[in-house]
């Protein structure tokens, strides 16, 4: 019907011409919001003096916590976190005070005439050491399946370990920002770079102190999200709409690169212990996992995330007897939040270990491992879902019997026996991936769907576009159900206005959701449509249906279209808007048991790593990455192949060469992309070459294509284990742990180290 | 009064002339499609098209806006996308978005405007051409991959590019037609910046002083260096090669004189920062700034190189740096020249680098070679330099001391390695820890020699 397109936002990108929030043309009287932050990590605040600053020529007024109208709180699932701090700071960049300037200069002057004094408190950046002390954020939760004491005893091997896993920087390439304009009513508009236009409106209206029906958020796109933006967006959608509604003046507060890096949390790193059990035909009897999960200052997302790291911790594998605990710590670092695979990877990183960590010991290749022990259907998940449409095998086998991986495996061995300064690895990775929100009320979602006199149609949902082409597909799904061109339909901004009670854009679940309230809206708009072609044409139990524009009765085309129908129902009064709702069916979770059936379903995939490490300078090539994925029915290849090589290439940064570096007392040392790298074009695999598991199976997603956000990333795990291999064979007698990312420097120390 | 052409108009502006062309761009005449990511030129997205005379010819290059002082901009052709925009999209364009190769689209002009300065640069044909006028552009989104197919479809487009391409590129549509005339509407505008006040702040490139000191250049009178006629030109007299202070990483890399000296100059240039930071960079502002792990700085330390003052004195680059930060410089001294003597053709340089990440990053440790071995593989001469080591560039002295006049095998070697170690002192930081740049130092000073000697049995 239509020729295939990604973004539909790409010809407007690539022109320039799509707008940003730091694009939008402002008000008169704009006021720009500079933030003054902590410069200590845990303290009390002995003294705090503005006075001299708020003198400064074009400063409007310095806003404190105690110029907060409403509730200063913007804790989502736990209220533990101040808009601004009151008396102490809990991490190096919390915000105290607001800066509300005429322009960016005076609020940089006065930003240094404030003079505040600190006494230290001490300042606990590892997870550990929260845990010992008893600083969690949130309750431990455990996952158990079978018995695993009793099954250790069972086992031939058993094996323990520890990992660490690093947090990572969204460095979505439009930072944190909103803009704000006070409306009548006592109300507020904002137009927030948000993934969730809910959580902000609900924030704010909290922190305003006014009805979520006074604030209304918009959202055009945001430049980049990746989880950074789910929940910590709202924080400075608050500040504007503080300063907008106490100033009576449009406020924009967008932060600068080097202050969004210090002020905002990250991936959460992991501290992590396993034990592993296996038969003597290494199956997996036995595993026991505790995770560190290092949150922050405050809960955020996190305790969300440590969930999802215990429905992954197994990943791809099926184990009959687990016990996977994990702990939500509290330290001072800034508030750790959702990344693109929300605690999946974490997990994943850690039964991925005690496999190559157990195959190591046995002196074979974890391949081996990994593939007696993939799942199948009829296994039981550790939360108590049983697995059904697996396709863990298919992608594993199609993967290896495409890349003949026994003659890989012949040709990197005879390599690397004939040269001593440059090695090779390689490394396979399945992944298993739980498509849904785990927590349930969140499987929800609403659409608007208006047709125009004219035959135009205008779309809006709750979704957010961030450049993964939610658009594109909602766009394709209003085409399909309404049976016209896509040329006929525009999507709308986000608003909270004419979608209320969003659930963010996460969880690989925005286009199922959003996309089956757009096939509900369409479905009432055609039976109330139908309904009146039918009275209008007089026909009586024909199949009717619009192809292209064009009316078809009983599959025959008619001389009829679509936009002097519109015109007509219109003319005798017919609603030609709908909302449409969605909430998944069948899912389920039970906390106070940890059991239940959490998940709509689950995409499936494997990945093939290879690298190439110079054992003279440590540093590495990754060579080639080989991908089956499960997309299901794909709807968008484009789009979905554009979030198979984005993921992936955003995991392999994770694993190799991004690492958030934090001192002691606690300060980030990674602070702007002059020490923060992500991968460059040169850095990318040499080869990336996805190809799709195309498979036409019932399920929940939306017209049978898979969720695809989120899961790929987690081959770049792949990448972690292929270079770790590669040293091995450079250096048996290696000291190098379990703890990524694997950056050059640890490379370099592994190859010349000795156990 | 700075004056420029900003795409189609002519710009008469008194903005402070150490202000930024993003800022100019973007918030005085709102041309949005300019953006915001950094500041501090390490992400592309504020990349931007600067024209100028070279050699009597207007050659487009890309830019990053954020760092680029106003100043700058005199007399040239500064394009943004708003300029390159018409009633179609352009190949570029159209090939980014076939390809899928923009998801958020904030990077996305970045990645056009330097793909589209890469079709217009004639000398450039080749796919890695066009990689390497994208390397200064970071995508968070796609994994390049689709960008990569964007980029295969322009070298297929351009390989009917006629040489005499101005008139082809319209044709074709890559840029508007009022880019005809534009080199003669450039002619009618001064070249050289207004006023040079001596007690202005002496401003380059912007590449370093811009991401340090941002708040002091953008409010300041500057004396713009960067465009001064004196300091230009790469010149060869009595076996010495003579740089220009404000020649820049590009003018030192496209060069034929350094090109014939250099025979991997290539290589090494790819490992310093990006196109168009290159593109902007001046020698004696990687010199000046004096930070220890200047890359260009460690390139010609090994070269033993000489710097000449305006005040016509003249001391060896070694001398130049006196501890953190401090120089051997009077604040009135600004740098005219940097001088060194043509390599003997039967020595070897080399260049080593490793950050995290290999390209468009600072060094963890960086190290330049000069050595020259007689016929009786004695080390005749050596000069060795290497960064992140020491608070300051560090010129080896000691050990090219031990190795000169020395015979080249595994004794000698490990002995130099250990003067080596002897003579620096890394600091942990966040780009690793004083172990690692140690054992770093001694495997790229290994990598020096590697075409000279075993060293398999010596890492």
């Amino acid at each position: 019907m239509n020729k295939p397109f990604g973004n539909i936002d790409a010809p407007n990108h690539v022109t320039g011409k799509s707008i940003y929030v730091d694009d939008i043309p402002v008000m008169a009287g704009i006021v720009h919001i500079k933030i003054f932050d902590a410069t200590i990590a845990h303290g009390i605040i002995k003294s705090l003096d503005f006075t001299e600053a708020e003198q400064v020529e074009g400063i409007v007024k310095i806003f404190s916590y105690k110029d907060i109208t409403g509730e200063n709180q913007i804790g989502g699932i736990i209220p533990d976190e101040p808009l601004l701090a009151e008396n102490e700071v809990h991490f190096w960049g919390q915000p105290i005070l607001l800066i509300a300037a005429e322009n960016e200069d005076a609020a940089e002057e006065a930003f240094h005439k404030i003079k505040i004094a600190f006494e230290p408190l001490p300042v606990i950046t590892n997870p550990r050491e929260a845990f010992a002390k008893g600083k969690l954020l949130s309750p431990t939760r455990k996952f158990v399946l079978g018995n695993t004491s009793e099954a250790f005893m069972q086992c031939k091997y058993v094996f323990e370990g520890t990992t660490e896993s690093n947090g990572q920087e969204h460095l979505y390439l439009e930072t944190q920002g909103a803009y704000a304009h006070p409306t009548e009513h006592n109300s507020v508009r904002i137009f927030s770079s948000t993934q969730g236009p809910t959580a902000v409106q609900k924030t704010v209206g909290r922190v305003l102190g006014v009805g979520m029906n006074q604030v209304e958020v918009d959202v055009a796109r945001l430049g980049g999200g990746f989880g950074g933006k789910e929940d910590q967006a709202s924080t400075y959608g608050a500040m504007a709409a503080l300063v907008a509604f106490v100033l009576k003046r449009p406020a924009k507060c967008i932060l600068h690169r080097m202050e969004d890096m210090r002020m905002t949390g990250k991936r959460n790193p992991y501290s992590s212990d396993f034990k592993i059990g296996l038969d003597e035909q290494y199956k997996i009897l036995a595993y026991d996992a505790t995770f560190y999960q290092n949150g922050g200052a405050a809960a955020d997302l996190s305790p969300a995330i440590l969930e999802r790291t215990l429905f992954h911790s197994t990943n791809s594998y099926h184990i009959p007897n687990v016990t996977a605990t994990a702990n939500s710590c509290k330290t001072n670092l800034p508030p750790n939040t959702a990344f693109r695979g929300f605690g999946g990877p974490q997990g994943m990183f850690v039964i991925e270990s005690a496999i190559d960590f157990a195959a190591k010991q046995l002196n074979i290749s974890p391949t081996i491992i990994q593939q007696k022990n993939l799942l199948k259907d009829g296994d039981e998940f550790p939360f108590g879902q049983i697995v059904g449409e697996c396709e863990a095998a298919n992608c594993w086998n199609e993967l290896v019997a495409n890349n003949q991986l026994e003659k890989l495996q012949a040709d990197i061995e005879s390599f690397n026996a004939n040269n001593k300064l440059v090695k090779k690895g390689y490394s396979l990775m399945p992944i298993c991936f739980g498509i849904s929100f785990t927590n349930t009320m969140l499987n929800q979602a609403r659409s608007l769907v208006h047709i125009y006199s004219d035959g135009t149609v205008g779309v809006s949902t709750g979704g957010v576009e961030m450049g993964q082409g939610l658009n594109a597909k909602m766009m394709q799904v209003a085409a399909k159900s309404l049976g016209i061109s896509t040329s006929k339909i525009k999507l709308e901004t986000t608003n909270t206005t004419r979608v209320a009670n969003t659930s963010p854009s996460a969880a690989s679940a925005t286009a199922d959701l959003n996309g089956k309230a757009v096939q509900d809206a369409c479905k009432q708009i055609n039976e109330r449509l139908f309904a009146f072609i039918k009275e209008e044409l007089k026909l009586n139990d024909e199949a009717i249906a619009f192809v292209d524009d064009i009316l078809h009765i009983n599959n025959i085309t008619t001389t009829h279209n679509w936009k002097e129908l519109i015109l007509k129902a219109y003319l005798k009064r017919t609603s030609l808007s709908a909302k449409g709702h969605y909430a998944t069916p069948v899912i389920n979770f039970d906390k106070t048991i940890e059991k239940g059936h959490p998940f709509a379903y689950h995409v499936y995939g494997t990945a093939l790593t290879t690298v190439t490490v110079d054992c003279l300078r440590g540093i590495y090539e990754i060579d080639a990455v080989k991908v089956i994925h499960d997309a299901g029915a794909s709807m968008n290849e484009l789009v979905d192949m554009g979030q198979c090589e984005g993921g992936l290439v955003q995991g392999i940064g994770w694993m190799t060469m991004e690492e958030v570096v934090y001192n002691e007392q606690g300060k980030l040392l990674s602070n702007a992309l002059s020490t923060y790298k992500i991968p460059d074009i040169y850095a990318v695999p040499k080869d990336i070459d996805v190809q799709f598991l195309n498979t036409q199976k019932d399920n929940l997603a939306i017209l049978k294509s898979k969720a695809v956000g989120e899961p790929p990333l987690m081959y770049g795990i792949g990448a972690y284990f292929a270079i770790r291999n590669a040293v091995l064979a450079f250096n048996p007698n290696s000291n190098i742990t379990y703890n990524a990312p694997i950056t050059p420097e640890k490379v370099l120390m592994g190859l010349y180290s000795k156990k | 009064m700075i004056e420029f052409i900003l795409n189609n108009k002519l710009i008469k502006t008194t903005q402070p002339s150490g202000s930024t062309m993003l800022d100019f761009v973007r918030y005085h005449k709102q041309l949005t499609g300019t953006k915001i990511g950094c500041r501090e030129g390490d992400c592309g997205a504020c990349t931007i098209l600067v024209a100028s005379f070279e050699n009597g010819k207007l050659i487009y290059r890309n830019m990053t806006s954020c760092l680029m002082p106003l100043t700058n901009a005199q007399g040239k052709h500064i394009v943004t996308v708003e300029g390159i925009n018409q009633a179609e999209l352009t190949p570029v364009q159209q090939a980014m978005v076939d390809t899928n190769g923009t998801q958020c689209g904030f990077c996305t002009i970045g990645f056009v405007m330097s793909l589209t300065g890469f079709v217009m640069n004639e000398t450039a044909i080749k796919y890695e051409d066009a990689i390497k006028a994208i390397d200064g552009n970071i995508c968070r989104c796609t994994g390049y991959k689709s960008i990569e197919k964007a980029a295969k479809i322009l070298i297929d487009k351009i390989a009917e590019r006629p040489t005499n391409k101005l008139s082809w590129l319209v044709d074709n549509k890559f840029i508007p037609p009022y880019f005809i005339d534009i080199e003669n509407r450039l002619k009618q505008i001064n070249k050289t910046a207004e006023t040079i006040n001596q007690d202005a702040l002496p401003v380059g490139g912007g590449t370093d002083l811009n991401v340090q000191k941002h708040h002091l250049v953008k409010q300041s009178v500057t004396n713009n260096l960067f465009d001064a006629s004196h300091l230009k030109g790469i010149v060869v007299e009595n076996n010495e090669v003579k740089i220009g202070a404000s020649v820049t990483v590009t003018e030192f890399a496209e060069s034929s004189i350094t090109q014939t000296i250099f025979p991997n100059l290539a290589k090494h240039i790819k490992l310093v920062s990006s196109t168009p930071i290159r593109n902007m960079a001046t020698l004696a502002g990687n010199l000046v700034n004096a930070s220890p792990i200047g890359d260009m700085t460690i390139f010609l330390l090994a070269l033993n190189a000489q710097i000449v003052f305006n005040t016509q004195r003249k001391i060896y680059l070694k001398d130049f740096y006196k501890g953190y930060k401090q120089l051997d410089k009077s604040p009135q001294e600004l740098i005219e020249q940097i001088i060194f003597q043509v390599p003997n053709p039967t020595s070897l340089f080399s260049f080593e680098k490793v950050c995290k990440r290999t390209h468009l990053d600072i060094a963890s440790v960086n190290t330049a070679c000069l050595i020259q071995l007689n016929d009786n593989n004695t080390i005749e001469d050596i000069h060795l330099a290497a960064g992140g080591v020491a608070p300051f560039p560090k010129y080896l002295a000691n050990t090219i001391l031990f190795l000169k006049g020395k015979e080249l095998n595994n004794d000698v070697i490990k002995e130099a390695i250990n003067t080596m170690q002897n003579e620096v002192a890394p600091i942990s930081d966040a780009r690793g820890t004083k172990e690692y740049k140690l054992l770093l130092l001694k495997q790229l000073f290994l990598a020096h020699i590697e075409n000279l000697i075993n060293i398999e049995e010596l890492v």
